[in-house]
């Protein structure tokens, strides 16, 4: 006797096919979507900020006339930032990771440091900018200065850089400090000579793909009360600052009473598009340009 | 003189042939050592009295122990967590297994050469130069008449002399090891302990490396790790042959390859096994 | 200058070295063995920073942990003060967030329906076209297309979320009232449909990543018995990979939660306690930024009010942080 009608088989062979097909093509408009969107949101932001943009609005000061608004100010408080952001996360960032990878003792310490920075990574960023008020603005007296905002944005991104360094430090392979060690180096000489400068490219990566993440942060800064219009420029990190995104969110924020402020934001958007375009190529290039042959 | 250089006395070897030349000291004096990675026993009862300016393999089939111990003799095995030993090794006199024993201090006098060549992503010069700048040595002049001296001691000069700030990945497998072994012979070590430094090359640049060990054995000891026979029987003064992390047999390569005292010893080198 | 005064003693003693055996072999014009433990005898300093590196490693590495205490301390410490002035039952079950009345009323509840509700939404969007998405790049795309797509949607899950806040309120909100003029100016619908497309990247590169683990050889077995790509998808790869797909969509919606900009910015701060999609409705986050944005000074009611809040998102969001962990790792299959 046969279990198995060869005829049925056939019948529902056609059916099993064609559902394959028409869930694939199902599956890739599900993938396309995203895309669509982010074609959209390009679309729409470029048509409505691209006219905008000009050397006055590049280089000028903050206005709530329109057409004399420029974010010099925001561009250069994003810059500000920048410069806190950067040496702070890579010192503290390269420097845990060292102590993970190559210097904790496989343990209870080790394992608490790792789990703790795994569930920073997830803590919601405005948490971060009730930190950064609580201690930063308030408690060590910064005011709503460029500090204060800096230090808050590296706290937020610490883990993505501690992460990174983790990752380029452990892809260095063994070989290369056992060469070292058995030349009589100590260890921190290793670390120093050997390690660290194999790890770098792995580690910038990590670092400038952190920074694009701290440069488009909004809520954060909210939450530490930079100012809706501030007409002087920053010249130092004491001073109070706004930043691109802040300037986004207000122009967004009052767009329905002034239709232009719209275009205004849209415009600010393309800049700190630009921005995150450039900092990410960058993160590129370096990731191609020094990919070691070990 | 270094402090590690009082240790006179002479050993006579396992099995008895104390018919070395005169003036070849004993560098390394291994006693009863024991070695662990958690609960494997890796090596036992190792007794082995190695001398200076002579080429000594050890060779034996792979997991028995014969890349454990010369890793022992830099204690380059600590790198590896959960390591116990018992028993000594004594260099020069002086037992390196003694925690209190400065492991950069030994490395700085024993150099070694790895199975993969492993140049540092750095320029030709750079490499050779990392050792005597760890040390302390920093004048430009020096570094340069060190650079030359090894590379010339590692019979590669000729070939990269005038590309010496290119980058070390640059050159064949054969030339980055003869570039490891000038990069190590650039401290000036005392003994130079190689683990299977020709089994990732080809065989023309296998024989370069050998004559060129014929050359450094007059100026340093080398003990070499081998699953190659027939290069121990080249190129080596004495040999060790290693089973289950036991010395089974330790003499005059000579006398070990052509009438090997143990059953087991004999079986290895006429390939019944291993 | 102590190690130019080195490199001085260096030359000095080469030079000697130099001048007395210059007619002997050139080998030895250069005695590193001596050099080397010349020097040794100099370096006590370099033996110092040995010893105290890994002292200053600990101490950088407790900075993360610093954080953590920090966060935790701030959020507690002001909250206490909260619940003195409000009781804390009062503060979880309480359908009025009235902050700035003249009776301040502080139920959190309209703030709770409102992440809910958003993230629910975000999900709806999220969940099924990003695990379709996973499915499709996983198991359907060649690997150039794949080679394509995957930069793209990085891009996507790239573009700060001020920007999807804007696109939510200026393009998403009146295509959405264009269709339903019922729907308000601000309302919880269009930032929740935009959170779930900045969602979708995620749900879909940490699913893709779990299908992609599956191995080749339990496919195969499936293939060979004559099942489609889709039978094999469903009856095979999904179900080994079924963590890994949980943990996505808790991390997800997590990040939802969290979310601050995007519905700060379409969905207003209308407080009352509602179900409604179309009308206004805030967030936790969305209310941080209120009233930190405003002036609330330092020692009030509303001013220890954004800290119990604050508190409230932060314990929402670790146990789903923990909960995918544990998703992940519980039932993390042994191939």
């Amino acid at each position: 006797m046969k279990y198995i009608d060869d005829v049925q088989v056939q019948k529902r062979m056609s059916s099993r096919v064609t559902k394959n097909n028409v869930l694939k093509n199902l599956f890739l408009a599900a993938t396309l979507f995203g895309l669509v969107v982010l074609a959209i949101l390009l679309i729409r932001v470029i048509s409505q900020g691209a006219a905008w943009i000009d050397w006055n609005f590049l280089t000028g000061r903050l206005s709530t006339n329109a057409d004399r608004a420029g974010i010099m100010g925001a561009i250069l408080g994003t810059s500000w930032l920048m410069l806190i952001v950067i040496p702070v996360t890579i010192f503290i960032g390269v420097g845990t990771a060292i102590y993970l990878e190559l210097y904790a003792k496989k343990g209870k310490f080790q394992s608490f440091v790792a789990t703790n920075i795994s569930n920073l990574a997830g803590v919601p960023s405005i948490v971060y900018g009730l930190l950064g008020l609580t201690i930063f603005v308030r408690a060590m007296d910064f005011g709503n200065a460029i500090i204060a905002g800096g230090l808050t944005l590296s706290l937020l991104v610490l883990p993505i850089v501690i992460v990174a360094a983790q990752e380029a430090i452990r892809a260095v392979p063994q070989h290369l400090s056992e060469a070292s060690y058995g030349m009589g180096a100590t260890k921190w000489q290793t670390v120093k000579g050997i390690i660290l400068p194999a790890a770098i490219p792995g580690i910038l990566t990590g670092s400038i793909l952190a920074l694009s993440r701290a440069i488009g942060e909004t809520a954060p800064l909210t939450v530490l009360g930079i100012p809706a219009l501030l007409i002087p420029f920053p010249g130092n990190i004491f001073d109070t600052f706004t930043a691109l995104p802040m300037q986004i969110y207000y122009w967004t924020l009052d767009s329905s009473l002034v239709q232009e402020y719209a275009y205004l934001a849209a415009a600010t958007i393309i800049v700190l598009l630009v921005l995150l375009f450039l900092l990410n190529s960058i993160a590129i290039i370096i990731r191609n340009k020094f990919q070691q042959r070990y | 003189m270094s402090p590690l250089n009082d240790g006179k006395k002479v050993k006579v070897d396992v099995k008895g042939n104390n018919d070395s030349p005169i003036g070849n000291e004993i560098v390394y004096d291994t006693n009863d050592l024991n070695l662990w990675y958690g609960q494997t026993h890796a090596l036992k009862d190792i007794n082995l009295s190695i001398h200076e300016k002579e080429v000594t393999a050890i060779i034996g089939p792979s997991g028995c122990g014969k890349s454990t111990y010369i890793k022992t003799l830099n204690r380059m095995v600590e790198l590896v967590p959960s390591v116990r030993t018992t028993g000594t090794i004594t260099y020069k006199g002086k037992n390196i297994l003694d925690k209190s024993f400065k492991v950069e201090d030994l490395r700085t006098h024993v150099g070694m050469v790895f199975q993969k060549p492993n140049p540092f992503p750095k320029s030709i010069y750079d490499n050779i130069t990392y050792g005597p700048k760890i040390h302390g040595i920093r004048n430009k002049k020096v570094l340069d008449e060190i650079v030359e001296k090894s590379l010339r001691g590692a019979s590669i000069w000729d070939e990269v002399k005038d590309r010496l700030n290119e980058n070390a990945y640059g050159l064949s497998g054969g030339q980055q090891q003869r570039l490891c072994i000038a990069r190590c012979l650039a401290i000036e070590p005392n003994v130079i302990l190689m683990d299977e430094p020709t089994s990732a090359l080809d065989p023309k640049s296998t024989l370069r490396i050998e004559e060129l060990m014929q050359e450094l054995k007059k100026e340093y000891s080398i003990i070499i790790v081998t699953h190659n026979m027939q290069q121990a029987a080249r190129i080596s003064d004495k040999t060790a042959f290693f089973l289950n992390g036991e010395v089974v047999e330790f003499n005059d390569t000579n006398k070990l390859f052509t009438t090997p005292e143990d059953k087991r010893t004999e079986d290895y080198i006429s390939g019944r096994f291993g | 200058m102590l190690s130019s005064c080195c490199d001085f003693y260096t030359l000095k003693g080469v030079l000697h070295k130099m001048a007395t055996n210059s007619d002997l072999n050139k080998k030895n014009a250069v005695n590193v063995r001596d050099m080397i433990a010349e020097k040794k005898k100099k370096r006590n300093f370099s033996n110092v920073t040995e010893k105290m590196i890994p002292t200053i490693l600990i101490i950088i590495a407790s900075i993360s942990i610093l954080t953590t205490v920090g966060i935790i301390y701030t959020l507690l410490a002001e909250s206490i003060e909260f619940f003195k002035i409000v009781p804390i039952w009062e503060f979880f079950t309480g359908t009025v967030l009235k902050p700035l009345s003249q009776n301040p009323e502080f139920g959190i509840l309209p703030l709770i329906t409102g992440t809910v509700i958003s993230s629910i939404i975000a999900m709806l969007v999220a969940g099924p076209i990003g695990l379709m998405s996973a499915i499709y790049l996983s198991e359907y795309a060649s690997d150039k297309v794949r080679r394509t797509i995957k930069p793209l949607l990085e891009i996507l899950a790239g573009i700060p979320t001020i920007v999807y806040g804007f696109f939510a309120f200026t393009f998403v909100t009146p295509v959405i009232r264009s269709i339903f003029p019922a729907v308000e100016a601000t309302n919880i619908l269009s930032p929740g449909i935009v959170m779930g497309v900045m969602i979708i990247p995620m749900i879909a590169s940490l699913s893709e990543d779990a299908m992609t683990a599956v191995p080749n050889s339990m496919r195969e077995g499936a293939l060979a018995l004559g099942a489609t790509k889709l039978e094999t998808t469903f009856r095979v790869v999904i179900p080994a990979a079924l963590s890994g797909i949980i943990s996505s969509f808790v991390l997800g919606i997590s990040r939802a939660i969290g979310e601050t900009m995007i519905v700060t910015i379409a969905s207003g701060s209308s407080k009352n306690f509602t179900f409604d999609i179309t009308q206004s409705m805030q967030t936790m986050t969305a209310y941080i930024v209120e009233v930190s944005g405003g002036d609330a000074p330092a020692g009030s009611t509303i001013y220890y009010s954004l800290y119990a809040v604050a508190l409230t998102l932060f314990v929402f969001t670790l146990i789903m942080n923990l909960l995918a962990r544990y998703v992940s790792r519980k039932f993390r299959e042994e191939y």
